[in-house]
């Protein structure tokens, strides 16, 4: 085991661990860019450039910025929630622990458990994008119908209901009146900061 | 240099963090996250098989990681607008509350 | 008198050694002789370890050689650029920018270039505040968050001939990929101060960096169509030489001019530049996401904001104006990094230039420009560039791309325009 994987193996665990356990929602987000920059930093251990770059790419710069946007949107990072995990906690965590144990069997079990990696594959940008424009041409467009589906589809599903579209629309734009929430808050209270 | 299992067992123990943040955690944005963990500990196992394997000028694992990539963004954007929604139809995010049909 | 004559001889011999031939071996020396003085350091520095060590040694020292030239240029830059910004903007505003700082107990002003110095110093014996109820790892994390990621993207931008730290196979990802780590930090800085223009400023500043993050790519994606390259070296090397009597840089062709000046737009927004500083707007917001920042942190914020500026204009330099290549080839035997330089300082007097002319935007004035008009614009340049590829070269091919890029910018600038009538303002004083 080289020390570069160790480090990343232990940046990445104990940042996956704070972001699923803080209580701040914010500080989860943040905890999980760390543990989105320690797999990619995992990729490029394995020499795998480009993929580590999209994945900075696209889990810093945009899944990230999504992610602190609904926090703030939902008023996520100011109420202290009363508890943290829902009633049935120990059925999640036994679920876990048993796929956890599950999978490590299997990995202890396998025959190539041990295998080196050959030398560096010389796998360089252009033969990504030659394989995607030739043999992976089809997934290429769905993945691109799929993302402008889901671009519209989002921005459906969070518009603002318009009053003026019927009689439930009208209901709820009314019940919503009062406690109107700023599109933006401020963060939390210290006493519901980092526990 | 590191043998598989150090990264196939990494990837085991981060899907287990995001399985045990999406069964146990009551903030539908933290089991989003969650998730997300899950899909990039697949993601891990997809590069760790096409760095050690026999033909990695296939480029198989990095297509299937790429793509999944892209389907993960857009799973988080329609997800995180589905929050959005849903808070503002219960002003709450807490997925033990959202337990009604009725609007 | 003998000495005098001696020099007199040097220099001719020089003069005529210089024009006798060797004058490319000393252009070339010139051009390369950061490159040397690299080598000879990293050789001479790895030379003071055992021999088991010199591989790792050598790795080491090149990496901080490399860092510590890049932050020592660009941070003396950013020095020089602040005086040489006031100074621009007061030309423009009919006053005299800073000219009093020079040198301590003496009469030597400077020309007011010892500006720079007065404020660093200012800035590191200044109290730094931290809000009481500000979140304070976050708080704390922010500036640094901010800074690294600028210096890493330097990483991939080549200043010369064989003058770049990490030449990636991936680099212009590479670049893009860590300059989403900005908006993080923006983020981090607003939220943790428990500020109101803080937070505000950040989402305006997170808004409108993600907006206009998409032209922003988009505009260099036919480059790299056309390059057939992501490495910031293979883009340049793509521009080597002349077509016609211009140099063969991708601003000189239709869809490139247009990518160019598309993407020095969302570079000016990027970098929360003037007309785009909507999210440090003092006169809306006090500072933006750095409010609650003061002392040495607030430098930093500074720093990295100029930082920023710089590596975009020089990733715009790899990009449309051809990296580190002369324009023409008499005027190659100046060396390569000079070359880089010029045209930064160019780019970076245009954006001074563009802070003293333009008003700040509205917040959806804003939006609306980048959704709406310069995201049409990338995509109709992206078919654009592909036109350019399959016709042949000719004068038709100029034609029709020509006309590809005028006719949606004239189509699309009336069609948003409407029926807004604009007439000329009115004055009304008190009657």
């Amino acid at each position: 085991m080289t020390l570069s994987f160790a480090l990343i193996a232990l940046l990445t665990v104990v940042a996956a661990l704070a972001a699923m356990l803080l209580r701040n929602l914010v500080h989860c987000a943040l905890a999980m860019v760390v543990a989105f920059v320690g797999i990619a930093a995992a990729f490029l251990n394995l020499d795998a450039q480009f993929v580590g770059f999209a994945q900075i790419l696209v889990y810093v710069g945009a899944v990230t910025i999504l992610i602190v946007f609904a926090v703030l949107l939902t008023r996520g990072g100011l109420a202290p929630e009363r508890s943290l995990f829902s009633t049935s906690w120990v059925w999640g965590g036994g679920v876990a622990l048993a796929v956890f144990a599950t999978l490590a069997w299997a990995i202890r079990q396998s025959v190539i458990r041990d295998r080196q990696p050959l030398p560096e594959p010389d796998v360089t940008v252009k033969q990504i994008g030659e394989a995607l424009m030739t043999r992976f041409v089809l997934p290429l467009e769905v993945i691109g119908l799929l993302l402008t589906a889901a671009l519209i589809g989002a921005v459906i599903i969070a518009m603002k209901e318009a009053p003026a579209g019927g009689k439930r629309e009208k209901e709820s734009a009314d019940l919503e009146e009062p406690g109107n929430p700023p599109s933006v808050m401020p963060p939390p209270t210290p006493e519901g900061g980092l526990s | 240099m590191t043998p598989l299992a150090g990264y196939l067992l990494l990837s085991a123990l981060l899907f287990c963090i995001g399985l045990v943040g999406a069964l146990t955690r009551r903030n539908a944005i933290i089991i989003l996250i969650g998730i997300e963990l899950m899909l990039n500990a697949a993601n891990l196992n997809f590069i760790a098989f096409w760095r050690f394997s026999e033909h990695p000028e296939a480029l198989t694992g990095i297509m299937f990681t790429i793509f999944a990539i892209g389907i993960a963004a857009a799973e988080a954007a329609v997800g995180l607008a589905l929050i959005i929604a849903i808070y503002r139809h219960y002003q709450t995010t807490n997925v033990d509350e959202v337990n009604q049909l009725k609007g | 008198m003998f000495p005098r004559r001696l020099s007199v001889f040097i220099l001719r011999q020089t003069l005529a050694a210089y024009f006798g031939g060797l004058g490319f071996y000393m252009t070339d020396a010139l051009d390369q002789i950061f490159v040397t003085t690299k080598q000879f350091l990293v050789a001479f520095l790895a030379g003071l370890f055992p021999p088991a060590w010199q591989p790792l040694a050598t790795l080491l020292i090149s990496a901080v050689v490399m860092v510590a030239a890049i932050i020592g240029v660009f941070a003396t830059l950013f020095a020089i650029t602040t005086v040489l910004e006031r100074k621009g903007l007061g030309r423009m505003q009919n006053r005299h920018g800073p000219n009093r700082v020079g040198i301590p107990f003496t009469q030597i002003r400077l020309a007011g270039f010892g500006q720079p110095a007065a404020d660093g110093i200012k800035a590191l014996i200044k109290e730094d505040v931290v809000p009481v109820a500000a979140d304070k790892v976050v708080h704390f994390l922010a500036p640094v968050v901010m800074v690294v990621p600028v210096i890493l993207a330097y990483a991939v931008l080549p200043v010369g001939r064989n003058m770049v730290a990490l030449d990636l196979d991936a680099g212009v990802l590479f670049f893009f990929a860590v300059g989403g780590a900005v908006e993080l930090a923006v983020f981090m800085a607003g939220w943790s101060s428990r500020n109101k223009y803080a937070l505000l400023g950040a989402m305006r500043a997170i808004a409108q960096m993600i907006s206009y993050e998409i032209p922003l790519i988009l505009a260099a994606v036919p480059v790299i169509m056309i390059a057939r390259s992501l490495s910031t070296t293979g883009i340049i090397a793509a521009q080597a030489g002349q077509a016609g009597f211009l140099p063969a840089w991708f601003v000189f062709t239709p869809w490139g001019f247009a990518g160019f000046v598309l993407f020095m737009i969302a570079a000016t927004a990027e970098s929360n530049r003037s007309p785009f500083d909507l999210p440090e707007g003092e006169s809306e917001l006090v500072a933006g996401y750095f409010t609650e920042y003061s002392g040495f942190k607030f430098a930093l914020f500074f720093l990295a904001e100029y930082l920023g500026l710089f590596v975009i204009s020089g990733l715009a330099i790899t990009l449309f104006l051809g990296g580190w290549h002369a324009p023409f080839p008499w005027l190659a035997w100046l060396p390569s990094w000079f070359w880089f330089f010029v045209k930064l300082l160019g780019l970076i007097f245009v954006f001074i230039w563009l802070r003293g002319t333009l008003p700040r935007l509205r917040l959806d004035q804003l939006m609306n420009f980048a959704w709406k008009f310069l995201l049409p614009l990338t995509l109709i340049n992206l078919l654009t560039v592909a036109v350019w590829h399959y016709l042949s070269a000719s004068g038709w091919r100029w034609a029709v791309c020509v006309l590809m890029v005028i006719v949606p910018y004239v189509a699309l600038g009336r069609g948003l325009w409407g029926h807004r009538r604009v007439r000329k303002r009115v004055y009304r004083y008190a009657e």
